[in-house]
């Protein structure tokens, strides 16, 4: 079990009152795609607000974060910390301090 | 009609005003959405239950809302347990993706970037949604960068009409100061093929055949520096409106100009007449009386605020150049605000009722066609679309 942090406006989109908490299938190292992946296929109307629905890519103003790491630049298929992938500490998707 | 509905879309949320046939006593509810940037909500024709919203934001992009029974409970089309033929989950509904098809779609063009250069076409949001008259599931979507959807499957999943792209002067089109949006999306109530269509900065486009295929109609139109005086793509067409009896003849109010056609849009001459400035961003057509026509004059391009601080809406009864100030309930000193495109609606009630609203925050309504106002709610987040539905 993995544990998922979202911001505010993405909880109430995917109505859930706090932390998601996921089952991914243990084969290889946890990676962020594959979290992602995860989260969209649970929750579908997040498909296109944290990557895009094309490329995949991250979108701009959000930042990803874990066991005090910004991960946001690191690839998408790189191994998360492996206190992320035990549940012990979650993956944080940060909506980056912008606009009014 | 027992009421009406108005469906206000505001940067920092949506909210819905109800009252009675009077129109003077009123219900607020929101904000629904709260924090993210609504640029429209519209009910369905055919069923006024039936609400759509465009949800968006800097932050998590483009999410569109479906209310089935007034607003007050809403979901994101497939975003539930909905499963495509593959097993996986749909959650199509955010998705507008510009066609690229062999089949349908032309290749993804450029369009004109502010620098002169070529640009590729990028989705950003979601202006406008018009529910059909006649099929609560199906609503087309104007979008940004400018583009024409439509969903059959009420929001679930949206194709573009891409013939409206693709059709020839779409490398000529530059955004406007807003982005290049499609804002304005008219259907003919007399001919289902027909659509209207407007975007900043390229012009008025009509299709006869469901949007299918489309022509540029904007003949007639003057824009100021643009070098061909004559040229059929690259004015700023900020809105148009129509009266479902008379769906041929079109009001305009372009960048600057407030202008008038009497053939589709075929043909347009300016009616600007007597108006203090003819400079604005919304235009609409009262429900009854298809002479009747509502603009609120800005002062210019590079001051979006009424003259002289005083918020007048103006009326012309004969289609245009002899226009009177409606004050009676309207601020008259020290006003500073704007009034947008989708701003500005009217109600089918009788007497017909006129809505609008501002970035300050005030949503006016008048019971009387326009001869008095008075403010449904003064202290919204900066609106951005006003709709209204007569409840049976």
């Amino acid at each position: 079990m993995i544990r998922v942090v979202l911001p505010p406006h993405l909880r109430t989109l995917a109505r859930v009152p706090g932390e998601v908490t996921l089952e991914l299938p243990g084969k290889g190292p946890l990676t962020r795609a594959a979290v992602l992946d995860a989260l969209e296929a649970r929750y579908p109307m997040l498909r296109g607000t944290i990557r895009d629905h094309i490329t995949a890519q991250r979108r701009p103003f959000l930042r990803l974060f874990a066991c005090a790491q910004d991960l946001t630049h690191e690839p998408a298929d790189a191994p998360l910390p492996d206190a992320v992938a035990s549940g012990e500490e979650p993956f944080l998707v940060i909506g980056a301090i912008a606009g009014g | 009609m027992s009421g009406v509905r108005v469906v206000v879309g505001t940067r920092k949320g949506a909210f819905i005003l109800t009252s009675d046939g009077k129109r003077s006593r009123w219900d607020v509810s929101g904000p629904h959405f709260a924090g993210w940037e609504i640029y429209h909500v519209k009910g369905s024709p055919a069923d006024p239950d039936r609400l759509y919203a465009s949800q968006s934001s800097g932050w998590f992009g483009q999410v569109i809302q479906r209310s089935c029974d007034g607003g007050k409970t809403w979901e994101t089309p497939g975003g539930g347990a909905t499963k495509t033929p593959d097993g996986m989950p749909a959650g199509e509904s955010n998705k507008f993706v510009y066609d690229t098809s062999p089949q349908t779609g032309k290749p993804l063009t450029t369009h004109q970037w502010y620098d002169g250069t070529q640009h590729p076409w990028e989705f950003k949001r979601v202006w406008h949604l018009e529910p059909s008259l006649t099929d609560p599931d199906t609503v087309y979507a104007g979008v940004e960068d400018a583009g024409l959807f439509r969903t059959s499957d009420g929001g679930t999943t949206w194709q573009e009409l891409a013939g409206l792209r693709g059709h020839g002067t779409g490398p000529k089109w530059q955004p406007g100061a807003g982005g290049m949006c499609l804002h304005t999306v008219l259907l003919d109530p007399s001919d289902p093929a027909r659509i209207y269509v407007a975007i900043s900065a390229a012009g008025a486009f009509r299709s006869d055949d469901g949007g299918k295929t489309w022509k540029p109609i904007n003949r007639g139109l003057r824009s100021q520096y643009i070098p061909d005086p004559t040229a059929e793509v690259g004015h700023c067409v900020h809105r148009i409106a129509l009266n479902p009896s008379r769906p041929k003849v079109l009001f305009m109010q372009k960048h600057w100009d407030v202008m008038r056609s009497d053939d589709g849009g075929d043909s347009w001459r300016e009616v600007s007449g007597n108006l203090p400035t003819d400079f604005g961003f919304v235009i609409d057509v009262h429900a009854h009386e298809p002479e009747t026509v509502y603009v609120v004059p800005i002062k210019s391009d590079s001051e979006h605020y009424p003259p002289d601080g005083k918020l007048r809406v103006y009326r012309s009864r004969k289609g245009g150049n002899e226009w009177e100030a409606l004050t009676k309930g309207l601020p008259q000193r020290d006003c500073y605000v704007n009034v947008l495109r989708d701003a500005m609606c009217v109600d089918t009630l009788e007497p017909g009722g006129v809505y609008f609203g501002t970035t300050g925050g005030q949503v006016y309504a008048s019971a009387d066609g326009g001869d008095s106002w008075a403010p449904i709610v003064r202290d919204l987040p900066a609106v951005l679309s006003v709709e209204v539905q007569a409840l049976p």
